[in-house]
């Protein structure tokens, strides 16, 4: 059964400049519309897959808080009709929200739907750098939403920093997780800098015009990070992500432990009965395939039993704990040491795995190196 | 046809080739010569026919000849029989070149009407007249703005002695003097003397492999005639087979029922391998047999070695049978098993140079789809050992120790440069860095030299061409022909990744630049070897003594930390990319190499060029 749902809002106010997620420029879009076959997509999900419980809910983007207030109530009313008869009392309810985009109004109105977990694009804490990401915010906003959260009774909130910026100095990094933490959040997920095809960056490195940090510095930032956030009661329960204890983002840990999920709107992607699909990205391919046969997804990719092997550990030894051998076992029906014995022994050989008797996960050299360990789990040839 | 029309026919027939540096317009004049013919229609007329396969239209250059049977009515009424046989335009062929021409009675030497003779026209011209052909000069381009054909025509008769009094102007690219030209053909090039009753003398003069007839030789009858039916045999390696199939190009294959004396055209005879009809050898018939072969025969000889060996070990055989495929169109390609400590199983290769090595390379992998890594070329060193033995080193990494050798031998040539004499400092300066000893200069007229240098070959094979041509900014043209052996200072300079000794980097310096060298290449592993998850030092080192060194930094973050959401298929994308450009590296020892870095000795100064 699937326990958690993802829901992409594509809009956006401005372009970040090393975005190349779905998104699209939020003037003159068919947005009402869109938010009426989110909700024909959801409805036909259920019908066609249905749940016993929902866990999580994750509403991503694009700019979910780019969404007017009529807009906003109307998309959180659709999802608490279809989804709420499921939800748990537990359940992890999250909005990605941006600096800028918020009104005391729209936090009250997620609030009144359930949104109990706000997961805010901070970036990082120099306008200069701001500006160079094109991130249509100031550093000021970042705390007003901040405080605004907090006001509003917001609890749970999880900021996103950037490092590997171009230009960014390790001095800059260490004031931004200073800052950071400052405002007294629960959650940080970190993300160094992925130069993406089609991006206003990609086209700037192409002429040389983006002056990355060197390898030692990107490495120098990311000990940095965990140290100082591990220094701050955060620990690192994967890698790129970190939490006061029971603050740990549950969707999150869905994808990470091979679990399934339901994803709606444009773009979106879905795991439901070992199946993968991605859904059409361009809205109005998204709303013609849904008004043409109720779904829009493009293709149905059927994981095979050595796909879904692979993924449970390159997937799961992203996070700190690692791997459970019990769990992968009663997945699978054999040992997880059966299928890639030779991949661990080789890993812990080079002392980038560890086997902690129940789970097998990375050490600390690993974190830094963890492409360098998934890849060994592909059998590709 | 009884023997008085054999005759008749016989005295129509003009066999010739087209001499030319490369862009002075051999391909064009070719084709206009194959449309005023009519052998080709607007249709089927592709530009430059003659240069059939890709890498040679990439390239703009001919590797496998090509021959042609054309009819022309000349002025006199009559109807005359032409047979055009194309020949490669580079150093490294001159054997084929040679053998083609002994095919021919004359040949149109073509000039670049703005750029005049170059080097190697020059080698192509003497070839020729090795050959006694009869030699019509063709002054192209003429509608050039910056042409000169008058500087050119006097050039023609000094530099080389021909008179060129009625060398024809021409432009191929315009058809300005095509007429003339078939004109000249007939008047000027004699006909095939031979008695076509004679026992049967027929050269080869190329040959490639079909997989379904075998070998094609490529053949011009000289004495007597050739039926299918006959039984022949190959005079230098005594072969006999029973002829299948006899034709001719025109340019497309035509069947024949014979072939005659001053005819060109093919032959197959189930053939299986191309080492028995190699280029130069003479065919004769088994019933009529002739006394003696035609003159010229050698088997080539390789001037250049390196490794070829395939990336992926498992493809080990694949690569023996594209070898096995390449030799039956190739004879002076030559190769041996060889096993690297680093590499593994692969082919000590010989070429005739360094382009012919290119070529084959290039071909192993676009044909037979084999990544290849290839290692630094090598010429043959002879070395003297304290023993008194005497072995032949063509692989650096078989240089037995210093303290076991009285003396090394290298191969040197004499190199023909040719230059406008603004440039004359800077190709001096070249060849004394390259060890060159100066042996003589010439004014071929106001503007142009002819400089000529004793150089070895191993500093030609390593980037000589690429630093002339950037020195002279591409104005200098340039030739080479060994000369002999000659002792020098050399010693091998090996190299050690992570403190292990790879065999496949081995190379021989001069004892002069050792250090220099051995820092360029370390510094340029370092830049070529990507960083693993250890620190990799990197160290030249002659005997046991360490010369340079450089340090490749451990890797320190290779880790993907982005959120993509729910879209694993992309992290696995990733993964797979970054799975996929591992395997295409080679794992010596511990550090995996790109296949680049095999190739370190020969980057190192042609990045420094450019």
């Amino acid at each position: 059964m699937v326990n958690a749902v993802y829901l992409h809002i594509p809009f956006c106010d401005y372009i970040c400049h090393y975005c190349d997620f779905n998104k699209i420029f939020m003037q003159g879009q068919p947005v009402n519309d869109y938010l009426e076959h989110m909700d024909v997509e959801m409805k036909n999900t259920l019908d066609r897959f249905p749940t016993n419980k929902i866990d999580t809910i994750f509403v991503g983007g694009g700019t979910p808080t780019a969404l007017n207030e009529e807009q906003l109530e109307k998309f959180l009313k659709d999802v608490q009709d279809r989804f709420g008869p499921y939800v748990t009392d537990k359940l992890e309810f999250t909005m990605e929200a941006n600096p800028g985009s918020v009104t005391p109004e729209k936090l009250r109105i997620m609030k009144s739907y359930g949104v109990n977990r706000l997961s805010i694009g901070a970036q990082a804490f120099q306008d200069s750098l701001l500006t160079r990401l094109g991130r249509g915010h100031s550093v000021e906003e970042i705390g007003e939403i901040v405080q605004m959260a907090k006001q509003e009774g917001f609890t749970n909130l999880s900021l996103d920093l950037m490092f590997g910026l171009p230009d960014q100095t390790i001095d800059q990094f260490s004031e931004t997780i200073s800052r950071a933490l400052e405002l007294g959040i629960t959650h940080v997920s970190s993300y160094s800098l992925q130069v993406e095809k089609k991006t206003v960056f990609y086209n700037q490195w192409r002429k040389g015009e983006l002056p990355l940090p060197t390898e030692e510095a990107e490495a120098d930032m990311y000990a940095l990070l965990i140290s100082r956030l591990e220094e701050a009661g955060l620990s690192q329960y994967e890698i790129s992500n970190f939490a006061k204890e029971g603050f740990e983002s549950k969707h999150n840990i869905t994808y990470w432990k091979n679990d399934e999920y339901y994803g709606i709107g444009a773009g979106a992607h879905s795991y439901i009965d070992g199946v993968r699909r991605a859904n059409a990205g361009p809205l109005k391919q998204y709303m013609n395939r849904i008004d043409e046969n109720g779904f829009p997804y493009m293709d149905d990719n059927v994981l095979t039993k050595a796909e879904r092997m692979e993924e449970e550990m390159f997937m799961g030894l992203r996070m700190r704990e690692g791997v459970s051998k019990q769990r992968f076992e009663v997945k699978f029906g054999q040992p997880m040491f059966s299928v890639f014995g030779k991949q661990i022994e080789d890993l812990t050989s080079k002392n980038l795995l560890q086997d902690t008797g129940t789970h097998i996960s990375l050490t600390e050299k690993g974190f830094f190196l963890g492409n360098e360990v998934f890849q060994e789990f592909l059998t590709i040839d | 046809m009884n023997r008085e029309e054999m005759l008749k026919r016989q005295s129509k027939i003009r066999n010739f080739s087209i001499i030319a540096h490369i862009d002075h317009g051999k391909s064009t004049l070719a084709d206009r010569i194959l449309e005023r013919t009519g052998a080709l229609t607007d249709r089927e007329m592709k530009d430059q026919t003659l240069d059939a396969m890709d890498l040679e239209r990439e390239r703009g250059i001919t590797i496998k000849l090509n021959s042609v049977q054309l009819t022309y009515k000349a002025k006199d009424g009559e109807e005359y029989i032409f047979h055009l046989i194309d020949t490669p335009g580079h150093v490294d062929f001159s054997y084929e070149v040679s053998r083609s021409l002994a095919a021919c009675e004359g040949a149109l030497l073509i000039v670049d009407a703005a750029q005049g003779i170059e080097a190697q026209t020059l080698a192509n011209v003497y070839l020729a007249l090795d050959n006694d052909l009869e030699i019509l000069p063709v002054i192209n381009k003429i509608d050039l703005p910056s042409a000169e054909p008058e500087r050119v025509r006097q050039e023609v008769e000094d530099v080389i002695g021909l008179d060129a009094s009625e060398a024809v102007l021409a432009s191929a690219k315009s058809g300005i003097g095509i007429e003339d030209i078939l004109e000249q053909i007939v008047e000027k090039v004699p006909a095939p003397q031979g008695d076509p009753e004679g026992p049967l003398q027929a050269l080869i003069f190329d040959s490639l492999y079909d997989p379904y007839r075998g070998v094609v030789a490529y053949i011009r009858i000289t004495e007597g005639t050739v039926k299918v039916g006959d039984k022949i045999r190959m005079m230098a390696t005594g072969k006999e087979f029973e002829v299948n199939e006899i034709g001719v190009f025109n340019p497309k294959p035509v069947s024949k029922e014979y072939l005659s004396v001053g005819d060109v055209g093919f032959l197959t005879a189930a053939i299986k391998n191309v080492g028995d009809s190699r280029v130069g050898d003479t065919i004769t018939s088994v019933k009529n047999s002739a006394a003696k072969p035609l003159p010229g025969y050698r088997r080539m000889n390789p001037m250049v070695y390196c490794g070829l060996y395939p990336v992926d070990s498992a493809q080990y055989n694949d690569l023996r049978e594209a070898l096995e495929r390449l030799e039956l169109n190739d004879s002076s390609l030559q190769y041996e098993a060889e096993t690297s400590q680093a590499l593994g199983f692969g082919f000590r290769c010989g070429f005739l140079g360094l382009l012919h090595m290119e070529i084959v390379q290039e071909r192993i992998e676009r044909e037979f789809n084999i990544d290849l890594i290839t290692t630094a070329p090598s010429v043959i060193y002879q070395v003297k050992l304290t023993d008194g033995e005497e072995v032949i080193i063509d692989n650096p990494a078989m240089m037995p120790d210093a303290q076991s050798i009285t003396e090394v031998q290298e191969p040197y040539v004499k190199a023909t440069i040719m230059a406008p004499n603004d440039y004359v400092g800077a190709i001096m300066e070249l060849c004394q860095g390259k060890r060159g000893d100066f042996i003589d200069m010439q004014y071929m007229d106001e503007s142009r030299v002819n400089i000529v240098y004793h150089l070895p070959l191993s500093e030609i094979v390593y980037d000589f061409f690429d630093q002339l041509k950037s020195s002279t900014k591409g104005y200098a043209s340039f030739d080479y022909e060994l000369i002999g052996y000659r002792e020098s200072n050399l010693v091998k300079m090996d190299i050690l990744l992570n403190a292990e000794k790879i065999d496949a980097l081995s190379i021989i310096v001069h004892r002069d630049f050792a250090y220099d060298r051995g820092k360029d290449i370390t510094e340029t592993l370092k830049d070529l070897i990507p960083r693993q998850q250890f620190e990799v030092p990197i160290q030249a080192s002659i005997g046991q003594k360490i010369v340079a060194r450089s340090t490749i930094k451990a890797m320190r973050k290779n880790v993907l930390a982005k959120c993509y959401g729910g879209d694993i298929s992309r992290k696995r994308k990733l993964l797979e990319k970054q799975k996929e450009g591992k395997k295409r590296m080679k794992t010596v020892g511990k550090v995996e190499v790109p296949q680049e870095a095999f190739m370190a000795v020969l980057r190192q100064d042609n990045t420094k060029n450019n």
